[in-house]
């Protein structure tokens, strides 16, 4: 029972993680359609640059911003410079666009910073709460990442519910065409979709860093496990892509723990295919009907 | 008020207008009319500044528009609705027609009220979703949505179609209300040429691209051959 409740926690501190990895692909896909691949690129990026701050001497909290505020400045000039000659174009071409971008992203991410992982501090202890004599599975370190992935799902909601800036990005969503007519330049909502998109991503870096350690290729698996929740949650809604990310952090935890780590991959892969088999919409898929 | 002189567009090799001119004076309804195909919808996407001219001005309050973008076109005064009245159907109503109003920072009670008291029945169903919303419904919120922005001209596509002979009589009857009440211009594109006509001060006849006839509803009803060959009554 014990053990259960262990991999319950884990699931949820590492669902966190794929949560916001989740909001990052989920955000982008709403606002342009295109499913950014580039996201594990980049959110790789901006967890070194928050390395070398903390490396050089800075404190945990210095590089944690920076990792936010370079997400944010990334996800802007990516979509201005490379995204945006693709948009409205065949869905393929922004497919091969962010797939190179990924390639490239890492090329230079190993230029920079060579190809070696380096150790990411975590935010608090990693050390496990202990609870009447029996050390849990779950750390100081693990509630700040539930906390502020919690939070950063409050305020984006906010945002979109309750601003004029949210409406817009709404609007320049569902009908660009339409949010034109009425005064709405779509284009800079696009790019504040993809910054804020590309910061809940470099937050989920900073957050998983400490367990894959930084290096051009250790964030690889947490996109795959971001997608999941993100297609399990309907790619549409940023609630849907926290409850994904919180199901599919628990799923992929009982895999580990009771059938071993080794077949992780397998169980995200699992989730997949009965996802897209039972219901491809997936849980918090718009009940609307598009008009035609 | 609007003025368009001698436009050109095409799409590619197929040229949807061929020389348009006319003018719209202010306060007045024009009534696009024409078979499909006839460039109706393609006048107004081009007035708007969705689709771009390839030669000709577009004159709005004496200032040529044609090269502006779309933002400043409707900074001007310039509202298009198009046409199968695009609600967002994933937005309220309440959200539909604030976003409407966001450019003149009118997202306030004020005008909300005002459009609420235009078509009543969007004040009861304020909250729901749009997709939610009968026809008839969304094509009041799609001009109450453009309303929102106060504007000077009024692009309206094919308001009518698909919608109930009585719903579509209601709101045709809107229009001269707007323009007397609040000296909008509406330039109003239909296939219902009898019901446009009917509260139109002015028509003008689209075929292939070109205008072919112009003039008062009277003068245009009483013309048999154009009724027969483009206005089908």
């Amino acid at each position: 029972m014990t053990r259960f409740i262990d991999l319950t926690l884990n699931g949820i501190a590492n669902g966190a993680i794929y949560a916001a990895v989740a909001l990052s692909l989920v955000l982008i896909w709403r606002a342009t359609r295109i499913l950014n691949f580039a996201q594990a690129g980049m959110l790789m990026i901006t967890t070194f640059i928050a390395w070398s701050a903390i490396d050089h001497g800075a404190s945990y909290w210095v590089g944690f911003a920076l990792a936010l505020l370079s997400g944010l400045v990334l996800g802007a000039v990516v979509e201005r410079v490379v995204i945006r000659p693709v948009e409205g174009a065949p869905p393929l071409n922004a497919v091969i666009v962010t797939l190179g971008l990924l390639v490239l992203l890492q090329a230079v991410a190993g230029m920079i910073w060579g190809g070696n992982p380096h150790s990411f501090p975590p935010a608090f202890s990693i050390k496990g709460y202990r609870i009447a004599d029996h050390t849990v599975l779950f750390s100081p370190a693990d509630l700040f990442g539930v906390l502020i992935v919690a939070g950063m799902l409050v305020a984006l909601t906010l945002l979109f519910r309750r601003t004029s800036l949210g409406l817009r990005m709404r609007a320049a969503a569902f009908e660009p065409e339409v949010a034109r007519l009425l005064g709405v330049r779509v284009g800079d909502m696009f790019t504040i979709g993809w910054a804020l998109a590309s910061m809940a991503g470099s937050l989920a870096g900073v957050l998983v860093a400490p367990n894959v350690f930084v290096a051009p290729n250790t964030f690889d698996s947490v996109l795959v496990f971001g997608f999941t929740a993100a297609v399990l949650g309907g790619l549409e809604s940023p609630p849907g892509a926290v409850v994904g990310g919180v199901v599919v952090g628990l799923a992929l935890s009982y895999v580990s723990g009771y059938a071993g780590a080794s077949v992780v991959t397998l169980g995200a892969l699992a989730i997949l295919v009965a996802v897209l088999m039972v219901r491809p919409t997936g849980l918090f898929a718009p009940a609307a009907a598009r008009r035609v | 008020m609007l003025e368009v002189e001698d436009l050109e567009i095409a799409y590619g090799p197929v040229r949807a207008l061929r020389g348009v001119s006319f003018a719209v004076p202010k306060a007045t309804i024009t009534a696009v009319l024409g078979a499909n195909g006839a460039g109706k919808t393609s006048l107004l996407r081009t007035l708007s500044g969705l689709v771009r001219a390839r030669s000709g001005r577009i004159w709005l309050d004496g200032r040529d528009i044609r090269r502006a973008p779309i933002e400043q076109i409707v900074r001007r005064g310039m509202a298009h609705v198009p046409e199968g009245r695009r609600v967002i159907a994933e937005l309220s109503v309440e959200e539909n027609l604030r976003l409407g109003g966001l450019l003149r920072g009118r997202g306030g009670r004020g005008g909300l009220d005002e459009m609420y008291a235009l078509f009543p029945p969007l004040a009861e169903r304020r909250a729901q979703p749009a997709h939610t919303l009968s026809g008839g419904e969304r094509q009041m919120l799609a001009i109450g949505r453009a309303l929102m922005a106060r504007p000077r001209v009024l692009l309206l596509d094919e308001p009518s179609l698909g919608l109930a002979p009585r719903v579509a009589a209601q709101i045709m009857g809107l229009l001269p209300r707007l323009r007397d009440e609040s000296g909008l211009t509406v330039l109003l594109v239909e296939q219902n040429a009898k019901g446009a006509l009917s509260v139109a001060d002015h028509g003008i006849v689209l075929n292939l691209g070109r205008v072919v006839a112009s003039g008062t509803p009277h003068a245009l009803s009483a013309d048999d051959a154009l009724r027969h060959a483009y206005l089908g009554f």
